[in-house]
């Protein structure tokens, strides 16, 4: 199924759209200042429609089946958020107006950062993070504000798990930090001797996920705050796996100082093929001076109201922006994902508390009942309840030659999107499997079908897996081949 | 409600087969005493009331489909064929994830392979990733590449004034932990030449915006040589473009950048109050390898079908990790989606012609304008889409003023930034400003209903000049 380049159904003299004619007088044109030429393709709009839709059918998508892409909850992305974020009071505003003219937004906003800050316990959050690790280097800035503030220039390791996601080294780096790796231990847990060895006055924070990659809730978590805390460091919460702990446990009273949100995975926000996200961060009366801004705040609007009516209770407040008084700064123009921010307050609008909890206890019931079902088959490397997801190993004992790539290639025949293979870095032949609440018993029973018959394969029919897909739009693609001779683009 | 399909006999028999008795048997390792807090939200509402709560607070704000607005500064309402909001709509694109799974994510990788062609064909450059977060963020991002190009040797970047002050803003938080000298934001933004005798052997990067923020075009003639003078010190030259412009305009390859990127918001996106927006990122093909993000490459499948996949990712942060040209991960996919089928909807003729309807609407403006008593334009330079007006009196009063009394979202008020531009207004006018739009705001500023400052006493703004 091969599907044509927009430049190769480009014709010259074609056009996708119709636009107005100029209603004032021209002005001349800076000659040497205009470009020759410009290689766009010229496509008339039922072509263009065409393309495009024939492309969208060649995606999967959580919207055509389960996609259980450990780390990434991808839970179902309910269409009242698509709608709430369509209106055009919402759409059709511009950053800059001025903020009498914009009060719906700073209160959704406003109220936004409240929710995010409850569900979570912190005492500030900042929404302008435009994604995950967006939201770690915001953490990390601030975390090195904090000890610079204090006049504590020696501490520069930022120590990190060797089960943490590859943003956290990386947004460590660009905060011009060293990374530190601390083990795992046999439990999954972070090895709390390797720790403590770590701890001294150079260390600046560790980087928590919790649960972490592996699926799994540190059973030492207060006891690694309480070193890292003791020996002058901060704690970082990578919060991109709280789709497990709504209302169970608030991940402040866990002594986190600082974690950023992703609203594309825990508060249902589709994920875009990449993206957009929004990775809002919130942090603890310690940290919240440096929050990056502007955040918004409320006040109290000291005039009575005209009329006899009553006021609503959102009339009495007016709502701006403010700089937290340390701010790291910005870390975007403007002032987050607003669009995305939209999606997130609905969800959580709909659900409540006890609808937020009943999302975590389904997610972390899913994942136990998939593990359950797959944990005879596939090697378990951790043998522990889960939460929201676990990690199994492709090693399979009686089939040497089949590694996870093959079995992920052919899950795709079944049907399945395959789940995040080779990470966490610490299992060998990683499957790490997020199964969300949104999908139902009868998906996880035919995805444990899947998997189980795919087991049965490896050992009876290797070749069928190293082949795989067979039921793809393409064949398995060259890799190799694409990074040895890059064609990066089609006009050169 | 939370889209759960589970039943309470499904729950049962699961939690049978897993070997627990309930729900608690599941959070054992959650720490007893804080486990279940109560979360203060407010009750739950149902989709009916949660869309009539939501339409409510949208109409606590004035929308700029009810008010004609002269408001860009870096964000821009153009037309947005309505075959962009069908295409990004179709959930096969929105509830995918990063394609990690090429086999089966062929529609994203190869849209996302032509939006990378079209970036380069937009800026001339080689190369083009698949997206960052905003045009702030690529800029801040070309910054960390140029240092990175220098293996982390040069440790000065040369930063125009005329560059957006929150992308410059953003330039600073990026940098704080790497003890970067920035030099020349304290200059006259309209004075570009002036940057060349800050450009040293320490030198990592010299940045440009153009049009610049104050909305002016800068001679590419002169750009070369600010580029010509940067490669001669071992500088890198990097441009934020606005891509409306280069519709028109050169495009910044001709005048020497290693680095185009820019705000894509303007191809295909809405305003949306500031995002989700489009950092768009392409530089010459020897940098490739220091190019953040990810990119798309074409390959074959084992049949020697033509196919796309991620590539090039052992400069990312999955494989490389505290090693990795930058920590991003998900991306604006979507708004690059968008910007494809905006650019292949408007194709060659069209956004030309885009920029055109705004280029000749803004002189039709700034004509006007200026021709007014106590207005006067900041420069002759020539300009695209926006200008920066003098004005008799304060921004912010004339923005009430035209508010308040017609309906009429202003200008940007330049005094917030450059000290030296109180009283200065940027105007941005697009091909959605009709003619009898700005007619209005001509009108609303005439003298007849706008009293000129002096006449309540103030200084004269001509006079004084
Ligand atoms: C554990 C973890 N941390 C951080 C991130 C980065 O988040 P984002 O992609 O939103 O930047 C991810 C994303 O997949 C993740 O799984």
């Amino acid at each position: 199924m091969r599907e044509p380049l927009i430049y190769e159904i480009s014709s010259p003299g074609r056009a996708g759209v119709n636009l107005p004619e100029c209603d004032v007088p021209a002005t001349p044109l800076p000659k040497e200042y205009l470009r020759e030429d410009l290689p766009l393709p010229e496509v008339s709009e039922v072509d263009l429609v065409r393309h495009y839709v024939r492309l969208s059918q060649l995606n999967y998508a959580v919207d055509t089946g389960f996609y259980p892409l450990g780390s990434c909850t991808m839970k179902y992305n309910p269409k009242v958020n698509e709608e709430a974020a369509k209106l055009p009071g919402f759409v059709q505003t511009h950053p800059y107006q001025p903020p009498d003219t914009i009060q719906g937004n700073l209160f959704l906003m406003y109220q936004l950062q409240e929710f995010l800050k409850e569900i979570s316990g912190f005492a500030s959050v900042s929404l302008q993070p435009a994604a995950g690790a967006h939201g770690e280097l915001a953490g990390v800035l601030m975390i090195r504000a904090y000890h610079e503030s204090r006049g504590d220039h020696k501490r520069t390791r930022m120590l990190i798990p060797d089960s943490a996601h590859g943003t956290n080294p990386a947004s460590t780096t660009m905060a011009g930090y060293e990374t530190v790796k601390i083990s795992s231990d046999a439990r999954g847990n972070v090895d709390l001797e390797e720790l403590r060895a770590h701890c001294d006055d150079t260390v600046a924070g560790l980087m928590l996920t919790n649960p972490n990659t592996l699926g799994l809730f540190d059973e030492h978590v207060q006891e690694i705050a309480r070193l890292v805390h003791e020996c002058g460091g901060l704690l970082y919460g990578d919060g991109a796996n709280l789709n497990a702990i709504m209302g169970i446990v608030k991940p402040a009273a866990l002594g986190f100082d600082v974690m950023h949100f992703n609203l594309h995975k825990t508060f249902s926000t589709p994920h875009g093929g990449g993206g957009p996200g929004a990775g809002p961060v919130g942090a603890n009366e310690v940290l919240a001076p440096f929050l990056p801004g502007p955040i918004v705040v409320k006040e109290r609007v000291e005039e009575e109201p005209a009329s006899d009516e009553e006021w609503e209770e959102e009339e009495m407040y007016y709502y701006h922006w403010q700089m937290p008084p340390s701010s790291i700064g910005r870390l975007k123009a403007f002032y987050g994902n607003f669009a995305v921010c939209i999606k997130a307050y609905t969800y959580i609008r709909m659900l409540g508390a006890a609808g937020l909890r009943e999302v975590s206890e389904n997610a972390v019931l899913n994942a136990n009942y998939l593990l359950s079902r797959l944990k005879g088959v596939y090697p378990l490397p951790y043998n522990r309840t889960c939460m929201h997801e676990f990690v199994l190993s492709g090693r399979l004992p009686d089939a040497p030659d089949v590694h996870t790539i093959d079995i992920a290639k052919r899950l795709m025949d079944f049907g399945f999107h395959p789940p995040t293979i080779y990470f966490p870095l610490i299992v060998p032949e990683a499957l790490m499997i997020e199964p969300t609440e949104t999908e139902s018993k009868e998906t996880l029973d035919a995805f444990a079908d899947a998997l189980i018959q795919i087991a049965q394969e490896a050992k009876t029919n290797p070749e069928l897996l190293h082949s795989a897909p067979h039921l793809a739009p393409v064949a398995r693609l060259d890799e190799v081949l694409a990074a040895r001779q890059p064609v990066l683009q089609c006009l050169k | 409600m939370s889209y759960i399909p589970n039943t309470d006999a499904d729950r049962a028999v699961m939690l049978k087969a897993i070997g627990v008795k309930n729900m608690d048997g599941l959070f054992r390792d959650v720490p007893e005493a804080l486990r279940y807090p109560e979360l203060k939200l407010p009750p739950p509402v149902s989709e009916m009331e949660a869309l009539r709560e939501l339409r409510e607070i949208s109409e606590y704000n004035v929308d700029l489909e009810h008010a004609p607005c002269f408001l860009g500064a870096g964000a821009y309402r153009h037309f947005v064929p309505s075959v962009v909001g069908h295409v990004i709509g179709r959930s096969e694109f929105y509830t995918a994830y990063t394609p990690y799974q090429p086999e089966i994510s062929q529609g994203t990788l190869q849209s996302i392979f032509e939006y990378q062609s079209m970036i380069c064909a937009l800026t001339g450059m080689d190369v083009a990733n698949a997206s960052h977060y905003d045009g702030a963020t690529a800029l801040a991002e070309a910054v960390l590449m140029a240092v990175s190009v220098s293996r982390g040797k040069r440790r000065k970047v040369v930063l125009s004034a005329g560059v957006h002050p929150e992308y410059r803003a953003v330039v600073h938080t990026y940098t704080q932990g790497m003890a970067l000298t920035i030099v020349g934001e304290g200059a006259d933004p309209l004075a570009t030449e002036v940057l060349a005798d800050m450009i040293d052997a320490d030198t990592a990067c010299v940045i440009v915006q153009n049009p610049n923020f104050l909305g002016y075009l800068e001679d590419p003639a002169a750009l070369r040589t600010l580029a010509d003078a940067a490669h001669s010190k071992g500088a890198l030259f990097v441009v934020s473009a606005d891509p409306i412009s280069l519709g028109l305009f050169s495009p910044p390859a001709d005048y020497g950048a290693d680095i185009v990127c820019g705000e894509g918001q303007a191809l295909g996106g809405g305003l949306n109050f500031g995002g989700p927006y489009l950092g768009f990122f392409a530089c010459k093909q020897q940098y490739v390898h220091k190019m953040a993000g990810r990119i798309v490459g074409q390959t074959v499948d084992r049949h020697g079908q033509r196919g796309f996949v991620l590539t090039l990712s052992a400069r990312e942060q999955h494989i490389r990790r505290e090693k990795a040209t930058s920590n991003i991960c998900s991306n604006e996919a979507l708004m690059a989606l968008a910007a494809a089928v905006y650019l292949a909807a408007m194709g060659k003729t069209g956004l030309r012609k885009v920029a055109e309807l705004c280029y000749h609407k803004a002189h039709y403006a700034a004509q006007r304008l200026s021709a007014l008593p106590g207005y006067q334009l900041l420069s002759q330079k020539p300009f695209f889409k926006e200008f920066a007006l003098r004005c008799p009196r304060p921004v912010d009063e004339i923005n009430e003023y035209l508010l308040d009394e017609w309906g009429i979202i202003g200008g940007y008020d330049l005094g917030k930034d450059y000290p030296g531009l109180a009283n200065t207004m940027l105007i941005c006018v697009t091909e959605m400003n009709t003619k009898e739009e700005i007619d209005l705001l001509v009108e609303a500023l005439a003298p007849d209903y706008f009293p000129r400052a002096d006449e309540e006493g103030a200084p004269d703004m001509e006079e004084a000049a």
